[in-house]
């Protein structure tokens, strides 16, 4: 099959980007073998499992559903982007104290679907209850951790931010 | 953390330090969670090429050619490779199990060359300049497939008139063993009374997040391989990719970078994976192969697939005396290279009834080939089916003698002053804390308030179950157990402690770490040696060519092993330092300690100088010191055990609610009460516990491998197979009983499998306890809906849980 190819215009982690990329590559294969981002991660490549996680116009989105060509004029942020912003510098914190991570590989699509969370709460005041945590990263796969200790960090890092200490046992 | 053996946090010696005991967090979670880890399929060389495989898309064919000239002429592609091709450069695999008498196992070649047994078995290799590309030209690869009938139940392989899936070996029976420990037949018949059940273990996979990876380098100038590799041995890699390729072992490098995942799964040898090695030396440039989800699915190395019978008697005073116990399981259509598979099956009958004081046991254990995907090493081995299989019937057991389990268990554990001792099963356990574990776990489960809890629900409607289980994992094997088997598993470890110039430290270690910790905890221990904090000290590990030769990852050593070897080699390095030191202060070394980064008199704990000034006369000022005096700042020391394991212990209790009408489940509670030994880092232990715990739950409640009567795997995909995810898992609670190995000067034992066994064993009971007012009990996992259903319908109708095929 010779691969058709369209060139795509995009701001990718705030830099703009031109490519020209085959219309049947996924964002993330983009970013990792155009880009050169690997920390976008590819465990299922059929939307189930998160680790492809990224950030497409604010909004968190499946990097290997979405072809590289759906991008075009989007602005696009990676773990890479987010981690230099300073973002979520405290999540990172939390997550490094409490072990929410072992092989990390399910790790970078934690950390940008529980940054949409915890915006979702800054911005609504309140700290989310760990129900709330643990169905919003349900549908993200972490095969060594079994979750608790990455709620904690999540449910620590919206205390912080609320300005109330986390208790014990939590 | 206080010990209860009196010892200090810090040294052995108590000389300072304290690292040893504290929740230190790991200094190599950083780069991954900033999304800066470097997995093998984010490594890019120049002239790499990449690899599709060609795969079975039946459960047994003959494959009567295979036809490459339209896929050689696909878009990228640079070369189509054949199993045959392959077997001409790369010697095959034959797996026999030298210690294990009647054993056998046919010849597997890397990629299959004239006969596919398992569907997915790779068969031929596209090599393109992208990945996409290659995967194109698979289609157009037209193997002349001849479809035999697929061997898919194992009762049925097993039986007389079964085809052989290799005719050679003359029928489909790998392995049987038997064990006797005094007259099970006897003491059964004697008993009291006694309870008897089915188990079925579903088939399943590990489902690493991060598929199988191998980039391989082959220069064809200096004739030397650089393969970087998503595996937890890198030596075992060394040596095979030598021995099957005929490349000296020193020309050999295997790097195991960032991997995502392992769990067993990547202590295997998997066929394709030699392949692409044996394909890089072929083409005289680096080759690329990442698994996808569907190939991981279909040619991962899978587990359990057990069927069980088993029956305990027990006497009019409600002590058990007796077990009978068979255990059947399918292993796919090879034994797993160098692992074995049939230790799935040993170990579930040497760990059975391992707590309990019975005198009288039978065990067999037969393992059966069949056209499914190769069974291998998965967290656990065979353990949970075992500790399943017993702490059921002790359930049960209690139930018919009107004993609370808890009671129940307590009366008939090994008592505290009988050890050592050897399990009915064929354990040697120098200790076990049972009756502490127990204790702390129903005290941090509040058990009586559960029980309380139970009964309201009831006068309710609601059906809520209580469990608790008992479990053993044999950590840390030894050259006891493998040496004899004649595959080449290295069960020493070792660590190398180097002082740089400027005062900090460099350790090297064998032990490979896949998220567990492990090098954290190596930090912690050569820290509290040589009296330094973490910020002073990097740990290198997974590169066969620059750290000492061991056996990596794999069956919960970590810390047992590798954590000896690094405590070791920490405390030679302190001597050789002070030794040193001792020749620049003109005094003796047995006056001089270290703490804090300096070297201090240990009368009055003064600072005579620090490691940065003794290590530049050790590098740079030599001429200053006395006539003679040769400065050793790099030490080296290995651990081995002198032992075939060490036992670890522990119990987990679990809370559950039924809905008798939908057959779902929920999961109310959940403790775990571990003896691990010495707890180095209590935060590692803590998350090995919890992840090992959510992969148990997955196991028994969704995770199946489901073949059709074909050898067609039905549901592989992620959508499909289902897996634990954050909104349905529980919180866990945690106990620790610390009591230090007296066989090393560490005293750690192992913990990574602790919470996957305990976990599948108390969900059982806990279900069972939910269950048994209905009169039902669960006979097969993972316990779907249906199954729920079924028994409680079942037991409704009088009819006993639906019995498994009766044994040939």
């Amino acid at each position: 099959m010779n691969e058709e190819t369209i060139e795509i215009a995009l701001t990718v982690n705030g830099e703009q980007v031109t490519h020209t990329v085959p219309v049947r590559r996924h964002l993330v294969d983009f970013l990792r073998l155009d880009l050169n981002l690997t920390g976008s991660h590819l465990a299922c490549e059929h939307g189930v499992c998160g680790a492809c996680t990224v950030r497409v116009d604010g909004v968190i989105a499946r990097g290997c559903l979405m072809l590289a060509v759906q991008a075009n004029g989007a602005d696009v942020v990676t773990i890479e982007g987010l981690s230099a912003s300073g973002e979520v510098a405290d999540l990172q914190k939390e997550f490094e104290t409490r072990n929410a991570a072992q092989c990390g590989f399910c790790t970078p699509g934690m950390v940008l679907t529980s940054a949409e969370l915890l915006a979702q709460m800054t911005s609504g005041g309140g700290v989310p209850d760990r129900e709330v945590i643990r169905d919003h990263l349900s549908g993200n796969l972490c095969r060594c951790t079994g979750y608790q200790a990455i709620v904690d960090a999540v449910e620590a890092t919206a205390r912080a931010r609320a300005g109330i200490t986390m208790g014990e046992g939590a | 953390m206080s010990l209860p053996d009196g010892r200090a946090n810090g040294h052995a010696d108590g000389s300072g330090g304290g690292l040893v005991g504290k929740p230190v967090a790991r200094p190599n979670i950083r780069r991954l969670i900033h999304g800066r880890g470097r997995y093998t399929d984010d490594i890019t060389v120049p002239h790499m090429l990449h690899v599709a495989f060609v795969r079975s898309p039946y459960g047994h064919a003959r494959i009567n050619g295979i036809d490459a000239a339209m896929a050689e002429t696909s878009p990228g592609v640079v070369r189509i490779v054949t199993g045959a091709e392959v077997s001409e450069i790369c010697k095959p695999m034959h797996a026999v199990a030298e210690h294990r008498p009647g054993h056998k196992s046919a010849v597997q070649h890397m990629l299959a060359v004239d006969h596919a047994c398992y569907q997915g078995e790779p068969v031929a290799a596209v090599v393109a300049t992208s990945r996409a590309e290659a995967e194109d030209a698979v289609d157009l690869v037209m193997v002349d497939w001849e479809e035999l009938p697929a061997v898919m139940d194992m009762m049925e392989a097993l039986a007389p008139d079964a085809t052989p899936i290799h005719p050679e070996l003359g029928d489909n029976l790998c392995y049987q063993h038997v064990t006797d420990t005094g007259d099970a037949a006897t003491a059964l018949a004697a008993a009291a009374f006694t309870v008897e059940h089915e188990f079925e273990f579903g088939r399943h996979t590990a489902v690493t997040l991060e598929g199988r990876a191998i980039l391989a380098e082959w220069d064809p100038v200096e004739e030397r391989l650089t393969v970087h590799q998503s595996h937890q041995s890198p030596y075992q890699m060394q040596d095979i990719y030598s021995r099957h390729l005929g490349i000296p072992e020193h020309k050999v490098r295997v790097i195991t970078p960032d991997i995502g995942g392992g769990f067993g799964l990547k202590i295997n040898v998997h066929g394709e994976e030699v392949a692409v090695v044996a394909i890089a030396k072929m083409m005289g440039r680096p080759v690329k192969y990442t698994a996808d989800r569907l190939e991981s699915f279909v040619a991962d190395c899978q587990t359990r697939d057990h069927l069980n019978t088993a029956t305990m008697g027990v006497d009019a005073n409600g002590k058990i005396t007796s077990m009978d116990y068979d255990n059947t399981l399918s292993v796919g259509p090879y034994t797993a290279y160098i692992r074995f598979g049939l230790a799935e099956g040993m170990m579930a009958i040497t760990c059975a009834a391992a707590p309990y004081a019975l005198t009288d046991y039978h065990a067999r254990t037969r393992v059966a080939y069949v056209n499914k995907g190769i069974v291998g090493m998965f967290r656990g081995v065979g353990v949970p089916v075992g500790c399943t299989v017993t702490e059921v019937l002790v359930d049960q057991a209690a139930a018919k003698a009107g004993i609370d389990p808890v009671e129940f268990r307590r009366m008939n554990y090994h008592r505290d002053e009988d050890y050592p001792l050897t399990t009915v099963g064929g354990y040697a356990a120098k200790s076990m804390s049972l009756h502490r574990c127990l204790d702390a776990c129903i005290d941090i489960m509040e058990y009586d308030a559960l029980r309380n809890d139970q009964a309201q629900a009831r006068e309710n409607n609601v059906y809520r179950g209580v469990g608790v289980a008992t479990f053993v994992e044999a950590a840390a094997f030894g050259p006891v157990y493998y040496g004899p088997s004649g595959a080449r598993v290295s069960t020493q470890d070792g660590c190398t402690v180097k002082l740089e110039p400027s005062g900090v430290v460099r350790c090297m270690t064998s032990v490979t770490d896949q998220g567990q910790g492990t090098l954290t905890g190596i930090a912690q221990i050569v820290g509290d040696q040589l009296g330094i904090g973490m910020d002073d000290i990097d740990v290198i590990s997974g590169d066969s060519s620059t750290t000492p030769y061991g056996g990596g990852a794999w069956a919960s050593r970590g810390m047992a092993m590798g954590g000896e070897a690094a405590l070791q080699a920490g405390k030679a390095l302190k001597a050789n330092i002070l030794d040193l030191a001792a020749s620049v202060l003109q005094t003796t070394p047995d006056t001089l300690t270290l703490g804090g980064g300096e070297i201090r008199d240990i009368a009055t704990g003064e600072a005579r100088m620090d490691l940065a000034e003794v290590a530049k006369v050790g590098y740079f000022r030599q001429d200053t010191l006395p006539a003679g005096v040769q400065p050793e700042l790099m030490v080296t020391r290995h651990h081995v055990p002198n032992t075939p394991y060490y036992v670890a212990n522990g119990i987990q209790g679990a809370q559950v609610e039924i809905d008798v009408e939908t057959g779902f489940i929920k999961l109310l509670g959940w403790w775990m009460a571990d003896d691990c030994g010495r707890v180095v880092n209590p935060l590692m232990v803590d998350e090995q516990i919890r992840g090992g715990i959510i992969q148990g739950i997955g196991n028994t409640l969704y995770e199946h491998s489901q073949y059709d009567e074909n050898g067609q795997l039905m549901n592989a995909t992620l959508a499909d197979y289902l897996l634990p995810m954050a909104g349905e898992m529980p919180d866990i609670k945690i106990a620790h009983v610390e009591t230090p190995l007296t066989s090393t000067e560490l005293g750690a034992n192992g913990i990574g499998e602790s919470g996957t066994i305990g976990a599948i064993a108390v969900l059982w009971c806990a279900v069972n306890d939910a269950l048994r007012p209905l009169g039902a009990q669960v006979t097969k996992q993972p316990f779907t809906p249906e199954h729920i259903l079924d028994v409680i319908a079942q037991a409704g109708r009088g009819c006993h849980p639906s019995r498994l095929e009766s044994p040939v």
